[in-house]
């Protein structure tokens, strides 16, 4: 299940991200795949991006002039969520990718969680409110409506769009200035504490984790488990790398099906899938294992 | 269990026909074009710059 969930999120990552012309010319894919937009956190702006950024574009429709229902994006959100929740966020995100990797790294003693967590992990949805919803629709300082989030927070524009963006282009890379380095030191920061805390950025402050997360306890795909089979002996909750308890597995807003639970279960109670098995089902897959 | 029950409960189903009831609507107010003409374009504030 590791091997195939991160060679998911690579193929999916070089898939949506495989505009070699972009990185190579410091420019952006301008054609009409940009209509549609990508699952997980991925700046339209990045040389390579084939679609659009959800957020992004949440915060694009919320910046027009008087206030318009976003019906295009929350219809995204409510198809996209009602399938997958926060699957997207284990295995589609692209800087959801780059925080596992960093964890890899085998230095420090690894944490899953920061102090405080029962207080930070609703720093997601403050961040949603805050910054991509009010942010994005008032006239801060009574001149144009800003996308707030992207603006002074999201690391994944920094990481994807920025970065390579003056790096191949010497014009834009004249222009950077004191916001630049703000969103440079921010996206270093959480980088860094990547490689001790698992994903810190998904735990407490990622706005679309916020909203798939709502869609968890009820979307498609779901870690099932069979309560008959199982022995609680807790290495489910020991390899969880957000330390969900059992109960909370799959129904809580940070359980990003990442499968390590899965995996861990020394009697197979637990599987990710579309939809609960039948007790026929069950019983061949039983015999068959 | 309560989440156990709950999944078997197709409301995902109700969520996914109301998405695609909304996007229908935000296509009918033409946001996708929105969308489109801000991702096209590079986003200066996404860049650190605007």
């Amino acid at each position: 299940m590791k091997r195939v969930r991160l060679a998911v999120q690579l193929l999916f990552t070089i898939a949506t991200n495989g505009y070699l012309y972009g990185f190579l010319h410091g420019k952006i894919y301008q054609g009409n795949l940009k209509y549609v937009c990508v699952p997980g956190l991925n700046c339209y702006s990045c040389p390579g991006a084939f679609g659009s950024c959800p957020m992004g574009a949440l915060q694009a429709l919320l910046n027009q002039r008087g206030f318009h229902v976003p019906f295009g994006i929350l219809g995204f959100f409510f198809v996209v969520g009602s399938l997958l929740g926060r699957f997207v966020c284990g295995w589609l995100c692209p800087f959801g990718l780059v925080q596992d990797l960093l964890h890899k790294i085998p230095i420090f003693h690894k944490k899953k969680q920061l102090p405080f967590h029962h207080i930070l992990k609703y720093g997601k949805y403050a961040i949603l409110v805050i910054f991509v919803i009010l942010g994005s629709s008032l006239l801060l300082g009574g001149f144009a409506k800003v996308p707030a989030f992207c603006k002074y927070i999201c690391p994944s524009g920094t990481l994807f769009g920025a970065l390579p963006l003056l790096t191949a282009n010497k014009m834009l890379r004249s222009q950077a200035g004191g916001l630049f380095f703000w969103k440079v030191g921010l996206l270093l920061f959480l980088l860094a504490l990547s490689v001790k805390v698992y994903r810190p950025f998904c735990q407490y402050l990622c706005p679309l984790g916020a909203i798939y997360g709502w869609f968890n306890r009820f979307s498609l795909v779901q870690i099932h488990w069979e309560q008959e089979t199982c022995i609680s002996c807790g290495a489910c909750e020991k390899a969880c790398p957000v330390a969900l308890s059992l109960h909370e597995i799959s129904c809580s807003a940070e359980c990003i099906r990442c499968g390590k639970c899965v995996e861990a279960c020394p009697t197979r109670c637990l599987h990710l899938g579309v939809r609960p098995e039948d007790k026929r089902q069950r019983q061949s897959r039983q015999r068959s294992g | 269990m309560g989440f156990w029950k709950s999944s078997r409960k197709p409301i995902w189903l109700l969520g996914l026909f109301a998405g695609i009831l909304f996007v229908c609507l935000g296509a009918a107010e033409d946001q996708f074009a929105v969308i489109w003409q801000k991702a096209v374009m590079i986003c200066m504030e996404c860049i650190g710059i605007g």
